[in-house]
């Protein structure tokens, strides 16, 4: 199975993360990198989006909150983010920065 | 190409239903509204504060021109629609603009009604319905003298009071002895008429119009009884009629207003009618909330989604004047058994009266203080048993216990630098400014836009106070049953039953058997359904991991930084040298920043890492420590005193007493959080009175405490029963939690839980049904055989690994 990349073929190059099934459906798992934490998130249909890992309401941790349809809620003060553009859900505002994904091939790919 | 619906009348009702429709169905219509006024749509409920001067016409504009214009929709101003040619499906309008659609609605609104006496058309008399009514009153005053205001109702005082803020010398003339009869009895209707004395309007009762007089203009006005007095304005306002002409002409079944079902929809299925023209169930509306539920649901049949049924409103009506509070609602006059609880006091002008039937409110009127209005309408609405509080409900829902805005309980009298909403501060000036700012009319918009009233909810009647006030009515709709979230229109009992009924054990099939409007839930309904379902069927249902929130999955507190706040179980509060060594080891090894002595009697590690949880736990485990659930929706702790192996006062063991209630329902999922707490003596060290369930040791053995709550809103307990052995403190307690685990909503307290079904039904499940308690108690037994195993040592032990580990750490960018 193939999911396109949210993005544009990003200008630094792709790294692997792991394998699709070790991200939960309606879940999601952390990878720290140097700039911070990225949430990747798995929605029920198996497509998979990442997050910078702070709410931009209080900086909450985003991988912990509750994923549903296309959005997640924020596990401190239940702010929800939609998953694809990183905005939260009107009549909050704010983003959360996003990060082009792909999965090809059962495996994920992320740039950041 | 798209349909086209055209919407006659310009006013509140029609164009909320665009706004509703627009919301859900944005792209379904070419939409063309036709208006008789040359303006937007404004708030026709506050042109009593533009009379009094109070407020500018910008002030109360909802729909300016750049609205509908940013919507698509063609708006024809000053063009008055004098026909409807049902057959070619199109409007024709005064100047002969015509219109075709597919769909119509009509608003058309309603006439206010003139007495039709000699006179009546004398320049000077007029009604007070729009904006150039208002106009005409303004520029009276500023030349004239003497207001005549015929009605001595909620739109005849209003004019009154805003004609008197103007300068002019106002007398009200009223056919009846009591002024606004229709919702306020003599006494109420007397204070109310003396304190408008007191701000210097002039009343005739019992005045029946005869002729108004005037050659040119109006001059004066004369009585039935001979009486006469001089006048340079008349305002009529007695009344208002649907404005039914136009349906009518075009041959629509009309009654009193245009009859339509429960959809909206008059005889004619491509036209719908909302608002004050419309005639549902033999009832006509004049009142703001019930047209806005109108619109929602005529909106919901517009866009073809087709569900929701308008079933009637309940409503209640608010005095505009300044200074005068005055509050009704539903009958306050009685009838065949009922009774009037009466709270009178003159010299503070203060006189609450409620109805009462079978414990039920049927009616509420009030003068002076309406600060409970909105909470007595709510009780009537949802037809609450007020049996349990019947001594108490009079003096309103300040007894009850409330911090976080310094028992603050009248909006109005508030700067609007004042804190309202203490959990998320929010002040006065911030909610009256999204309000205005942001068009908010209903207590969620309010939540969704300021946060205000959304955390703990205490300051809900000052935010349902403030709406009120700023917006000039009582907008909150009428509640039946509350849908549990947006993803249904079931209500928790109802997904409860059917939850029951037929069997249901996961929530893919809780979600395809109620027809969830959404694929896979939301953050409100999949925890909920989630614990539902364990609850039901402790024995086959499985729990779904991904609908907990982070604490059940993590089990631990998550923090504001993102750490986790660990908190083994102590027992009853009873500790050892061993386990307080293990959990000093433990703090020092994992370089704990901070070890905290909880409330609960139990000792907090707080800023543990995620990824550090199963090892602590593991260490922990060691010293026989295990979970304490102070992150869940479940038994929390057992508070106890030392009792009477060592108090000198003690009279019970109330340590072991703890000890064995924390065994016995520890590991126990409930709706919300349960705490508990046992006391030795009547001294009750154990703060026993304050808790969800409470034992308090007397001589001839124990009191049994339930619904008790020491947070936002504190409450003490009611007293259940006395009980004498350990054995029965146990089975009591044990049908207690279970009866509030099948029963209670999802997130619900047992204080709010008792306070919704009553203590009288709670005992009558717990005391007096002995075979239905011992039922309940062998049902909690049961479930806790399958909840009660160590959440902390199966995961030390390797299970939802995934759960504490990163899934990968990219040192180098470039790796």
């Amino acid at each position: 199975m193939q999911i396109e990349a949210k993005k544009l073929e990003p200008a630094e190059g792709w790294v692997e993360v792991g394998a699709l099934d070790v991200i939960p459906r309606l879940g999601a798992r952390v990878i720290h990198t140097p700039g911070g934490d990225v949430a990747l998130f798995r929605t029920a249909d198996d497509e998979v989006f990442a997050l910078r890992d702070r709410c931009p309401h209080k900086g909450g941790p985003l991988s912990q909150g509750i994923v549903y349809g296309k959005k997640v809620a924020c596990p401190l003060h239940n702010w929800s983010i939609h998953l694809d553009s990183g905005h939260a859900v009107a009549p909050d505002e704010g983003c959360a920065g996003t990060f082009p994904v792909k999965v090809v091939n059962g495996v994920v790919y992320l740039s950041f | 190409m798209k349909q086209r619906l055209v919407l006659v009348g310009n006013g509140m009702a029609g164009v909320r239903t665009l706004e509703e429709l627009l919301k859900i169905a944005p792209d379904l219509y070419d939409i063309s509204v036709f208006g008789a006024e040359p303006h937007g749509n404004y708030n026709r409920i506050l042109l009593s504060p533009v009379l009094s001067g109070e407020k500018k016409i910008v002030d109360i504009m909802l729909n300016d021109d750049g609205w509908y214009a940013s919507n698509g929709i063609q708006l024809h101003k000053r063009k008055k629609i004098v026909r409807i040619d049902r057959r070619a499906r199109k409007v024709i309008a005064e100047d002969s603009t015509e219109e075709p659609y597919h769909r119509l609605l009509l608003a058309t609104g309603s006439n206010p009604f003139v007495i039709p006496v000699p006179g009546h058309d004398l320049p000077g008399v007029i009604t007070f319905r729009d904006i150039a009514d208002v106009d005409t009153m303004i520029a009276a005053s500023k030349n004239h003298r003497h207001a005549v205001v015929i009605g001595g109702g909620l739109l005849g005082l209003e004019a009154a009071n805003g004609l008197k803020a103007r300068g002019m010398h106002v007398t009200v003339v009223h056919l009846l002895q009591t002024l606004m009869e229709r919702q306020l009895d003599d006494v109420a209707g007397g204070l109310l008429q003396q304190s408008l004395v007191e701000r210097g309007i002039e009343f005739l009762l019992g005045a029946q119009t005869q002729e108004i007089l005037g050659k040119k203009r109006v001059q004066g006005v004369r009585f039935k009884d001979g009486r006469e007095i001089s006048a340079d304005l008349v305002v009529m306002a007695v009344g208002i009629r649907p404005n039914i002409e136009l349906a009518k002409h075009s041959g629509l079944h009309c009654e009193r207003g245009v009859v339509v079902n429960d959809t909206l929809q008059t005889y004619d299925p491509s036209i719908y009618a909302v608002g004050e023209c419309v005639q549902h169930r033999g009832q006509t509306y004049g009142l703001v909330a019930p047209l806005f539920e109108q619109a929602k649901i005529c909106a919901n049949h517009l866009a073809e989604a087709g569900f929701r049924r308008y079933e009637g409103s309940l409503t209640s009506t608010k005095l505009k004047v300044t200074g005068v509070d005055v509050f009704s609602a539903g009958d306050f006059s009685g009838g065949d058994g009922a009774e009037a609880i009466v709270l009178q006091d003159p010299t503070r002008g203060i006189y609450k009266k409620l109805v009462v039937k079978d414990n039920r409110i049927q009616g509420a009127v009030m003068i002076g203080d309406t600060g409970d209005g909105a909470w007595y309408f709510q009780l009537m609405r949802e037809g609450t048993n007020i049996a349990d509080i019947r001594s108490r409900v009079l003096f309103g829902r300040a007894h009850l216990g409330d911090s976080g805005h310094s028992g603050q309980h009248t909006a109005a009298d508030m700067d609007d630098g004042m804190e309202v909403c203490g959990c998320n501060g929010v002040c006065k000036g911030a909610i009256v400014k999204a309000i205005v700012d942001k068009k908010l009319f209903t207590l969620e918009d309010v939540r969704a836009h300021t946060k205000a009233s959304s955390s703990c909810g205490s300051c809900t009647g000052l935010v349902e106070q403030i709406l009120a006030s700023t917006l000039g009515g009582d907008y909150s709709a009428t509640p039946k049953e509350k849908p549990m979230c947006k993803c249904t229109d079931f209500s928790h009992d109802e997904v409860r039953r059917v939850i029951r009924e037929q069997h249901l054990t996961g929530i893919r099939a809780v979600m395809d058997s109620l027809q969830w409007k959404s694929p896979d839930g939301c953050s409100t309904c999949r925890p909920a359904l989630n614990f539902y379902l364990l609850a039901t069927w402790p024995a086959q249902a499985k729990d779904d991991y991904q609908s907990r929130f982070i604490n059940e999955r993590a089990h631990a507190n998550i923090q504001k930084d993102g750490s986790y706040s660990v908190i083994p179980r102590i027992w009853g509060g009873v500790t050892t040298p061993k386990e307080l060594r293990a959990i000093a080891d433990v703090a020092e090894k994992f370089q704990v920043p901070e070890v905290k002595i909880t409330g609960g009697q139990r000792i907090d590690l707080l800023g543990v890492k995620k990824e550090q949880l199963p090892a602590v736990w593991a260490e922990l485990n060691k010293a026989g420590l295990v979970s304490g659930h102070a992150y869940g929706k479940a038994l929390r702790t057992v508070k106890t005193c030392v009792g009477s192996d060592w108090c000198r006062f003690g009279i019970q063991d109330s340590t072991a007493m703890g000890i064995k209630l924390e065994k016995m329902t520890w590991g126990s999922w409930t709706p919300h959080k349960v705490k508990m707490a046992v006391s030795g003596c009547p001294r009750n060290c154990a703060e026993a009175t304050i808790k969800d369930f409470g034992a308090v040791a007397i001589d001839s053995g124990w009191e049994l405490h339930v619904g008790g709550n020491g947070g936002v809103k504190v409450r003490a307990t009611d007293l259940l029963c006395k009980v004498k052995t350990q054995e029965e403190v146990l089975e009591y307690c044990g049908a207690y939690l279970q009866l509030y685990r099948e029963e209670a909503h999802y997130l619900e307290r047992t204080a709010p839980w008792i306070e919704r079904v009553g203590l009288s039904y709670v005992k009558q499940r717990i005391v007096e049904d002995a075979t239905g308690r011992q039922a309940l108690y062998r049902r909690f037994l049961e479930s806790q055989k399958y909840f009660q195993h160590d959440p902390w040592a199966e995961r030390a032990a390797g299970a939802e690994a995934h759960e504490f580990t990163p899934l990968r750490a990219i040192v180098d960018a470039s790796a």
